[in-house]
């Protein structure tokens, strides 16, 4: 018997995968067509303070081995996330959870983590400092040392529960950006998000997205997060949670061997709704193939 | 919703750069008006096409070759086999529609007025139904509407067939208690401002997922953000905010 246990940030989950966020919804809709409970934890669509549409459509975009979203954060606000949402979450899914917080000013991240801070169920915040998707806020914190310690040191200080903070690769040394929170405070880092792109549409000659620009995820991403992980994993002590185009078994030990502690399943989530509990079913298979009786002896094994 | 797989029957270029699948698998639960999205190899997203007909384990779908991924279904040959998720999208309300419901459909739009009529004609209501194209080498399905007893109207936009003009123009002096329609976004638009009834539109847009976890297909309407993958792709005319 293999053990698939892992601790992130203090907290015991059965298994490091989490489905990411804006990919899985609130989970309810991922409910209808399996037990979301083998899941290590879920992170949530994307909350903001106040009610986003998003950006105007098209919104996706496929590319080789991927895809490009400019969604833009669309989500019903915090207030209504804690009213209506997490209610059908909860009466689905048992394990803590983990709240991705977005924002467009260092108020409205404080404002956003201290309302959450009162559902009992969130175990963990991921606060993303990368959205490249929304304009004058998201991923302009995430792409100075200096404001994501500002943002981190902010939600620092209303919450005791443990925060994430969510890089961005679309910065020249993503290790300053980590030490930067974890001289904030942050008790873990998750990475990448996605990285900025852009698809032509030949017959329009103009850009597909209505954004022009999209965040590109998938496959064809993961080497250069698998890269951005294992530097991290040099440059801090604290968790990392790794991301981006994880689609197998394999995937999730390459990322662990790298340095992260836990892995998000994002775009595969959209091709293939039964992603994660595909992943986490064959992860036991995978373990034995390759030696591995503890998943966490092999965190950042590959230094 | 459910994702299994299909075994293509046959393909065959019915108009112009248009083709139709006729598959077997599992179709329980399918309603007209839904969509289904097929995985296919090479291709990172699926591609989301809408129900023209589903029958005891068949399941017919045609499609317009826009892209590289239709282009690659074009080529697909009986036998090869599709993972196809099934049951996606809300689907039409069959039981608004009174006693003479008008059905219009316009290109790519026409597929999923079939199984809408056939359902309609199940229930001993017989819709008049408006079919538009550009020109006559893209005219397909007429007969399979007549088959099932339904008046058809075709429209033309160079007049090569039917109507010259566009399905607006076949809709002038019309009777009808209710509509449900389907094609290009400036056609919905026509219909909307030309319809003298309530009815019901297909809206299309670019997916992620197809079943309502990405938001990638959001549009307004009167009440609030609805998810044209999971919450459409039919939408009420008293609700659309174009």
């Amino acid at each position: 018997m293999v053990n698939t246990k892992i601790n992130l940030c203090g907290t015991e989950i059965d298994n490091p995968v989490i489905p990411a966020s804006g990919t899985f919804g609130f989970g309810y809709e991922f409910a209808a067509l399996y037990d979301i409970n083998v899941l290590g934890t879920l992170s949530f669509k994307g909350t903001t303070l106040n009610p986003r549409f998003g950006n105007p459509t098209p919104r996706i975009a496929e590319c080789p081995s991927g895809m490009l979203n400019a969604v833009g954060l669309q989500n019903p606000g915090v207030d209504k996330v804690i009213s209506t949402e997490l209610p059908k979450l909860f009466k689905v899914f048992d394990k803590p959870v983990m709240a991705n917080v977005s924002g467009f000013s260092l108020e409205e991240y404080v404002e956003t983590v201290r309302r959450l801070d009162t559902v009992e169920r969130i175990g963990w915040f991921e606060v993303n400092i990368s959205c490249p998707n929304v304009h004058g806020g998201g991923m302009s914190f995430g792409t100075s040392p200096e404001m994501a310690e500002r943002v981190t040191r902010a939600v620092r200080d209303v919450t005791k529960k443990p925060i994430i903070i969510k890089l961005s690769p679309n910065v020249t040394d993503i290790t300053a950006i980590a030490k930067a929170c974890e001289a904030g405070g942050a008790d873990g880092v998750s990475l990448i998000n996605t990285l900025l792109g852009m698809k032509i549409d030949l017959k329009k000659r103009k850009p597909l997205l209505a954004n022009k620009t999209g965040g590109h995820s998938g496959p064809a991403i993961k080497p250069v997060a698998v890269r951005m992980v294992y530097q991290v994993y040099d440059a801090v002590k604290i968790p990392i949670v790794g991301m981006g185009g994880i689609a197998s078994a394999e995937d999730v030990l390459e990322f662990m061997l790298a340095g992260a502690t836990a892995v998000e399943v994002g775009a595969e989530n959209l091709v293939n709704p039964y992603a994660c509990r595909d992943i986490i079913a064959a992860l036991p298979e995978a373990m034995e193939k390759y030696g591995i009786k503890n998943l966490t002896e092999i965190i950042g094994g590959a230094h | 919703m459910k994702d299994t797989v299909f075994t293509l029957l046959s393909n065959k270029e019915i108009a112009k750069n248009t083709y139709e699948w006729v598959l077997s698998g599992d179709t329980k639960g399918i309603r007209e008006g839904q969509f289904v999205n097929i995985k296919l190899d090479g291709f990172y997203l699926r591609r989301p096409i809408s129900v023209c007909d589903c029958d005891g384990d068949k399941l017919t779908l045609i499609f317009k070759v826009v892209g590289d991924g239709t282009a690659k279904m074009a080529e697909a040959a009986a036998g090869e086999k599709f993972l196809v998720l099934t049951g996606l999208g809300n689907g039409y309300n069959l039981s608004k529609s009174g006693h003479a419901p008008l059905l219009i459909g316009g290109g790519a739009g026409v597929p999923p007025m079939y199984l809408a009529a056939r359902k309609l004609c199940a229930r001993g209501i017989t819709p008049t139904v408006i079919l538009g194209f550009n020109t006559l080498s893209e005219v397909f399905y007429k007969e399979q509407f007549e088959a099932l007893g339904c008046k058809v109207l075709i429209t033309t936009a160079d007049g090569s067939c039917g109507i010259k003009g566009f399905v607006t123009d076949a809709m002038a002096g019309l009777e009808y208690s209710y509509f449900y329609t389907c094609g290009p976004l400036p056609m919905l638009k026509a219909v909307y401002n030309a319809s003298a009834t309530d009815g019901e539109f297909s809206f299309e847009e670019r997916m992620g997922c197809g079943f309502g976890a990405c938001m990638g297909c959001t549009c307004e309407t009167k009440y609030g953000y609805k998810r044209i993958c999971r919450d459409g792709p039919v939408l009420s005319k008293e609700e659309i905010v174009w």
